[in-house]
């Protein structure tokens, strides 16, 4: 278990949604294997609480009516997370909360329906990329292994976006083989360029559709390479 | 008065739904369908004058029904 000393103990506040299901993973993974106590914030409040860093969990946020992440995007929460993120915040985005990141065009891009029409839910492999945040730095030429549950996590972007994401080096994980090879056949969903993750120009703002939270202990599925993304999360402001 | 909004994916965003429904039919016989395209259809009900509810009707489509990232809409009063 990382462990943080009382002094570096960063406060992490989790923004709960009508719909959110994976809040409670998360709230277990910080707490077991960081020792960190996550304050809940429920959509309805106007204000954020005074926090270090925000996590926008998995679920489908308000039935994922119009599109996924949208209603949730405009919901009074959100308002003061956008502010926060103005201001140089920390923010992770789990599955609906990369939706909703994309969403509130925190992040660039859109997550639209799965090319197979199907929801899949199974273990996946991502290959860390070269980039410029501390996620990249971090994880680069890593491969993960961690789940997927998803029905719209189809990342799409123009070429013109996809362009800028590239040379800016923000993507942070590709769907890949259990090689760590990038290719059509390891792509899920068919997501634009196998992207599984990406993150802001200034590294503070990270959304992926696969689950780290759910990677936590070998006993539960044979991975626990979701530590490493939550140990990036934590030093991406640390 | 009315106005209905209808959204539907940009033509270079690969519509799932469309090709599921366009494959089948082809499958049942219709040979010369050459696609299908799903879209959203919105009504929206305004009180005041017309050209207030136009413009409301676009503002909301432009921020909220549609996603200028994937989807285009267009907008009609009925």
């Amino acid at each position: 278990m990382t462990q943080f000393t009382n002094i570096g103990k960063p406060n992490v506040g989790l923004i709960q949604f009508p719909g959110s299901n994976c809040d409670a993973d998360c709230v277990d993974t910080l707490k077991r294997h960081f020792g960190l106590d996550t304050t809940l914030v429920w959509h309805t409040e106007k204000s954020l609480p005074k926090v270090d860093a925000v996590i926008l969990p998995g679920g489908f946020s308000y039935g994922d009516y119009l599109r996924s992440g949208a209603l949730a995007s405009h919901s009074p929460v959100m308002a003061s997370v956008k502010e926060f993120v103005k201001k140089g915040g920390p923010v992770i985005g789990i599955c609906n909360g990369f939706q909703i990141l994309t969403e509130s065009h925190l992040l660039p891009g859109a997550l639209l329906r799965n090319a197979s029409r199907e929801f899949i839910c199974k273990y996946v492999h991502l290959q860390g990329q070269t980039g410029t945040s501390v996620y990249s730095s971090m994880l680069c030429g890593k491969t993960l292994s961690m789940p997927i549950a998803h029905g719209e996590g189809r990342y799409y972007i123009d070429p013109e976006g996809l362009k800028k994401l590239n040379d800016k080096g923000q993507v942070v994980f590709r769907y890949a083989a259990a090689d760590g090879s990038v290719s059509d056949a390891s792509n899920p969903n068919g997501a634009t360029e196998h992207i599984a993750g990406i993150a802001s120009e200034n590294g503070r703002v990270f959304g992926m559709m696969p689950h780290p939270e759910r990677a936590t202990d070998v006993v539960m599925g044979g991975s626990n390479d979701g530590l490493q993304v939550w140990k990036a999360f934590f030093a991406s402001f640390l | 008065m009315k106005f209905e909004i209808i959204v539907q994916l940009k033509r270079e965003v690969l519509d799932p739904e469309g090709r599921a429904i366009h494959e089948t039919l082809g499958r049942l016989g219709f040979r010369a369908l050459k696609g299908v395209v799903v879209s959203k259809r919105y009504e929206l009900e305004f009180s005041g004058s017309e050209a207030e509810g136009q413009e409301a009707a676009k503002k909301i489509a432009d921020e909220y029904l549609a996603n200028p990232v994937s989807e285009t809409f267009e907008i009609r009063k009925i």
